[in-house]
């Protein structure tokens, strides 16, 4: 990616951001259920 | 006494006496020659290299794999989890003779060593983040030590002063927990001043979240790998409560690290996005980053996954080791390796053969003196004058 202003860097760099903490909220409780499953046995 | 003398000398005749022995002797050799002969004359420090080996090793790590102090007594004292009760003793035995390491290295570098008090006492550089690293250090080290008294009042027999140390544990712990959140990530802070120094996947606004993340997992990590130690070493001075309960903490250390580890791989790609540092990840260094972040983290995350999973104690301990050696090689990466990178080949730090000489010889001091207090006073065990009370 080519970038001429900072707010287009900004936009660019947040948005990737953004998505990626998305990924991370929904990935880290599943990866706590993963975790936590057999607790139980 | 002609009968005794070969019996006394086959035990003191150790593999382990020996070794210590011929390591401790250099060591002494060398700290001589380094407080006579000036720190150059032991080091490969230069203007652009002012912190080597002794910062990046004996400091960065030290600080960091000590971590399981705060981490068991608040699981144990904040969160309730009297389950992990046994493994405080040991975890605060180890954080405190880190820090206390830690201390002693820096002696090593600062040089002067009656000189230790003035920022504290005499001279506060208050704007600054090694003053803050220096005063949570001297303050964590004085909690660790007073934590680690009842264990030394019960072995000299001093029961009313143990008993009013230990009405401060919760105290001593909420305060211990503090202090580590704050300098643990002022000790990444410290790499924020250098940013056209250190290599742009290793910088990152975010450098004292990092340290104190991974603190976190590194000293989970290093209470597994120290009870494993312990266990293969120092078996017998087990009781029965510690070695019941010694699976359940593993198991439940190596669930909670593998989690936290997750998280800091989460955050790091985060750093990677908001910096837009992607590009670099196709360059030698972007190489060398992925083996850090994906062999020495994610991969040890995975196996103490499965092995909580699986209750399997073999994949926790050997994930436990391969998490401490991925703290380690963090730790030399932003102090030594990724820093001054641009340098050319001739100028960059290699530490001398007697800086390493000098770390063995600290962290034999450290093992020695662990084995020493271990096998003395009641660590792995409860004292009979104390059983549940506590």
């Amino acid at each position: 990616m080519e970038f001429f202003t900072l707010h287009g860097f900004m936009t660019y760099s947040k948005g990737i951001t953004y998505l990626v903490m998305g990924g991370i909220l929904v990935f880290m409780p599943l990866y706590w259920l993963y975790l936590t499953d057999r607790d139980d046995d | 006494m002609s009968q005794e003398t070969p019996i006394a000398r086959k035990q003191y005749l150790t593999p382990f006496n020996v070794i210590t022995g011929v390591i401790l002797v250099i060591g002494l050799v060398l700290t001589v020659l380094r407080f006579t002969k000036g720190i150059g004359a032991v080091t490969n420090l230069d203007n652009n290299n002012p912190w080597g080996l002794w910062i990046g090793f004996d400091l960065l790590c030290g600080v960091a794999l000590a971590a399981g102090g705060y981490m068991t007594s608040s699981a144990c004292y904040i969160f309730g989890l009297k389950k992990y009760h046994s493994a405080v003793r040991p975890a605060i035995l180890t954080a405190f003779l880190g820090y206390a390491l830690v201390v002693f290295a820096l002696h090593y570098d600062v040089g002067r060593p009656w000189r230790l008090p003035y920022p504290i006492f005499w001279s506060q550089g208050t704007s600054s983040l090694l003053f803050e690293v220096g005063l949570c250090v001297f303050l964590y080290l004085t909690v660790l030590f007073i934590e680690w008294t009842p264990a030394a009042f019960e072995w000299l027999g001093y029961k009313k002063i143990r008993g009013i140390v230990v009405r401060l544990t919760l105290m001593l712990t909420i305060f211990g927990v503090v202090l580590s959140t704050l300098h643990q990530s002022s000790l990444g802070a410290l790499f924020m001043i250098a940013p056209s120094k250190l290599h742009p996947l290793w910088y990152s606004g975010y450098l004292h979240v990092y340290f104190f993340v991974s603190s976190m997992f590194a000293g989970l990590s290093m209470v597994i790998f120290e009870s494993t130690l312990a266990h293969r070493w120092l078996h017998h001075k087990m009781d029965d409560t510690h070695l019941a309960e010694s699976d359940g903490v593993a198991l439940g250390f190596g669930k909670a690290a593998s989690f936290i580890m997750m998280g800091y791989v989460g955050i790091k790609i985060i750093g990677l996005a908001v910096d837009n540092d992607w590009h670099y990840l196709a360059t030698g260094w972007g190489a060398w980053f992925l083996v850090e972040l994906v062999g020495f983290v994610l991969l040890p995350a995975i196996l103490f996954s499965m092995g909580a999973r699986e209750k399997n104690l073999t994949f926790i301990r050997v994930a436990a080791v391969w998490a401490v050696l991925g703290i380690v090689l963090n730790r030399l990466n932003v102090s030594l390796i990724a820093f001054n990178w641009h340098l050319p080949a001739a100028d960059r730090y290699v530490p001398s053969i007697m800086e390493v000489g000098t770390t063995i010889f600290i962290v034999t001091l450290g093992v020695v003196v662990y084995r020493f207090i271990a096998l003395k006073m009641p660590i792995l065990y409860e004292h009979p004058d104390y059983k549940q009370a506590h």
